[in-house]
């Protein structure tokens, strides 16, 4: 897909990340601002998953790790058109969008997600299946930086690397933020490359709002063998809504009426 | 309203960290939630930001309850008592250690966010564990009377803390005896026991049936173990109709806690309110307690029910 449809697509993924929290009055933004630009080209330009496939498992999966930006992952799903679900249901009571993604309520949502740490494991445990069934489906994997804090993603990570999962692709949403703060600050993960490197990993590091970047790197993915990807994605927390970028305030705060009306049109012309 | 209990184990932390300089602080980056943060803003080198990593935080409050600390470690309940939960059993339950684990936004009453931060089995999880004191406060006063007392005896403890603001049901004037159940009203033959914010519920519903002449009991249940049996064995004795109430799972919270008293001492037949063994889901939380019948209505309907 050409860079124009792809920005297209990404512009609405945005404006209705930011709707929806403002609509439900919760929700987190920063963090699913951040990869709206690495979930655009997965599912726009890698995944192979579409109305035919989407309910089976016979595709490539997607696990959020970082679950708690489930707007994102609906967003995303809708603007593919896998998502029929009102998307201002979002945190309501007996809504199928649940704050964080539930994989029962709605088909395209691999795992059930929510605690940190704990997605990553799945999707390993996703690759090695695919590997027993000799199929040559691939799974995805989205971290954030903070969540790199967990001890149980190098456990997943050494897993990965000793079963020589090629199919596996880590992406690290590398914004530098979490709720407290900077990430250096609050308990430094860094250097994030150079620990997955020791654990057997490819690694690529680039701009995640650089949707060749991000297509050139998981299309290399694909030709590495006997090892897992990980790609370490630099991004900016809220990117595309000028108040909230770099500002660990909007990790998980709702817009008001005029911020969202603020934020829309800024991301209008993004 | 009154403040939420985690405001006012804010507030009273950041007054324990002033008064005793053995008392550390540990939190696992949600420290403006858990409100450590007022402790961190008065005493910023006895409070430890440990990062999205609960196990580990909860070993390193062994570590330094046994280097003769008095550690309060705090994240949200789901991840206290649920991530690192073999971490608190052996490293801290174990050698007996002095760590007062402060889980907050427990229960359905965290809203929006959903199953995978409810944390509806902590009270069983915690309970379970040899050793280990259980507490719940319903309200901003009896909070900092637990966190004061838990920071006065050695040993572990569990303090089960809400995220939404709850009216309050004490004053200053209130003499609390914890450890103790708390009979907030006097009825004549039903008698509810409630921990959280299911006192308030109870305490409306109390009135509402007061007005139709049915007089009920509230006890108020904030210490869940070691449980004041005494305080039990005598409800029990008095009333005819026994109902519990609580924002948990009716299995191991405190239902189960009331009917192993009564199994032992008083057999009756309990009526246990709560969350009856499902994951509930994201909401309002006023709109969740309906939904899951832990409403004041709900409390009314059952006595009457059950009468
Ligand atoms: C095990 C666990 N601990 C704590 C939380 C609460 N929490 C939700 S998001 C978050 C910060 C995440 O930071 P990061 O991984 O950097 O995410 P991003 O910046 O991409 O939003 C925390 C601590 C959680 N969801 N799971
Ligand atoms: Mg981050």
């Amino acid at each position: 897909m050409d860079k124009i449809s792809l920005k297209n697509h990404a512009k609405n993924i945005r404006k209705n990340i930011v709707k929806m929290v403002a609509n439900a009055n919760s929700g987190h933004i920063g963090g699913a601002l951040s990869a709206t630009d690495i979930l655009t080209v997965l599912y726009f330009n890698e995944m192979n998953i579409h109305a035919e496939n989407v309910g089976g498992v016979n595709r490539d999966r997607f696990v959020l790790s970082k679950g708690h930006a489930s707007a994102l992952l609906y967003s995303t799903l809708h603007e593919k058109g896998l998502l029929n679900e009102d998307l201002m249901t979002f945190r309501f009571i007996d809504s199928k969008l649940q704050g964080h993604p539930n994989m029962n309520y709605v088909a395209g949502v691999d795992m059930s997600t929510g605690s940190l740490g704990q997605g990553v494991s799945a999707a390993v445990g996703m690759a090695m299946a695919n590997k027993l069934a000799k199929n040559d489906y691939r799974v995805y994997a989205l971290l954030g930086d903070g969540e790199c804090q967990e001890g149980q993603v190098w456990e997943a990570a050494m897993a990965a690397a000793h079963y020589k999962l090629d199919n596996l692709v880590v992406i690290v949403d590398f914004n530098g933020l979490q709720i407290d703060g900077d990430i250096t600050k609050v308990m430094n993960p860094i250097p994030i490359d150079e620990k997955f490197k020791a654990f057997g990993f490819e690694v690529e590091v680039i701009d995640g709002h650089d949707y060749d970047a991000i297509d050139a790197a998981l299309k290399h993915a694909r030709n590495v063998k006997g090892k897992p990807t990980m790609i370490l994605a630099h991004t900016v927390k809220g990117k595309g809504v000028s108040f909230m970028e770099h500002n660990a305030g909007w990790h998980g705060v709702a817009p008001n009426a005029e911020e969202l009306a603020k934020a829309l049109a800024e991301l209008e012309v993004l | 309203m009154g403040q939420a209990t985690r405001e006012a184990y804010g507030d009273i932390l950041g007054q324990l960290i002033l008064e005793n300089e053995k008392i550390v602080v540990l939190d696992a980056d949600l420290t403006k939630s858990t409100k450590t943060s007022v402790a961190q803003s008065k005493v910023p080198n006895r409070h430890f930001n440990m990062g999205i990593a609960e196990a580990n935080m909860m070993g390193v409050a062994a570590g330094f309850a046994s280097s003769g600390y008095t550690v309060f470690a705090s994240t949200f309940a789901m991840f206290a008592t649920g991530r690192a939960w073999e971490q608190v059993r052996n490293s801290i339950g174990y050698p007996r250690l002095n760590v007062k684990i402060c889980g907050t936004h427990a229960g359905i009453a965290v809203g929006e966010d959903g199953v995978s931060h409810q944390a509806i089995e902590d009270i069983a999880l915690m309970r379970a564990i040899p050793g280990m004191q259980v507490y719940q406060p319903c309200d901003a006063t009896e909070t900092k009377a637990i966190i004061r007392h838990v920071s006065q005896i050695d040993g572990p403890c569990y303090v089960r803390l809400g995220r939404s603001k709850v009216d309050d049901v004490f004053n200053e004037d209130t003499k609390f005896e914890i450890g103790k159940i708390h009979q907030i009203t006097k009825g004549s033959n039903v008698c509810i026991f409630t921990t959280g914010l299911m006192t308030q519920a109870a305490l409306k519903a109390q009135k509402k049936l007061q007005e139709e002449g049915i007089e009920m009991s509230v006890v108020n249940v904030s210490c869940l173990k070691p449980l004041d049996e005494e305080g039990v064995f005598k409800m029990l004795k008095e009333h005819d109709v026994i109902i519990t109430a609580e924002e948990h799972n009716v299995i191991g919270g405190l239902g189960a806690a009331i009917a192993e008293v009564s199994t032992s001492k008083c057999p009756k037949l309990i009526h246990r309110m709560g969350i009856y063994d499902c994951f509930a889901e994201s909401g309002p939380f006023e709109k969740l307690l309906v939904k899951y019948h832990l409403d004041s209505e709900d409390i009314v309907k059952k006595v009457k029910e059950v009468l």
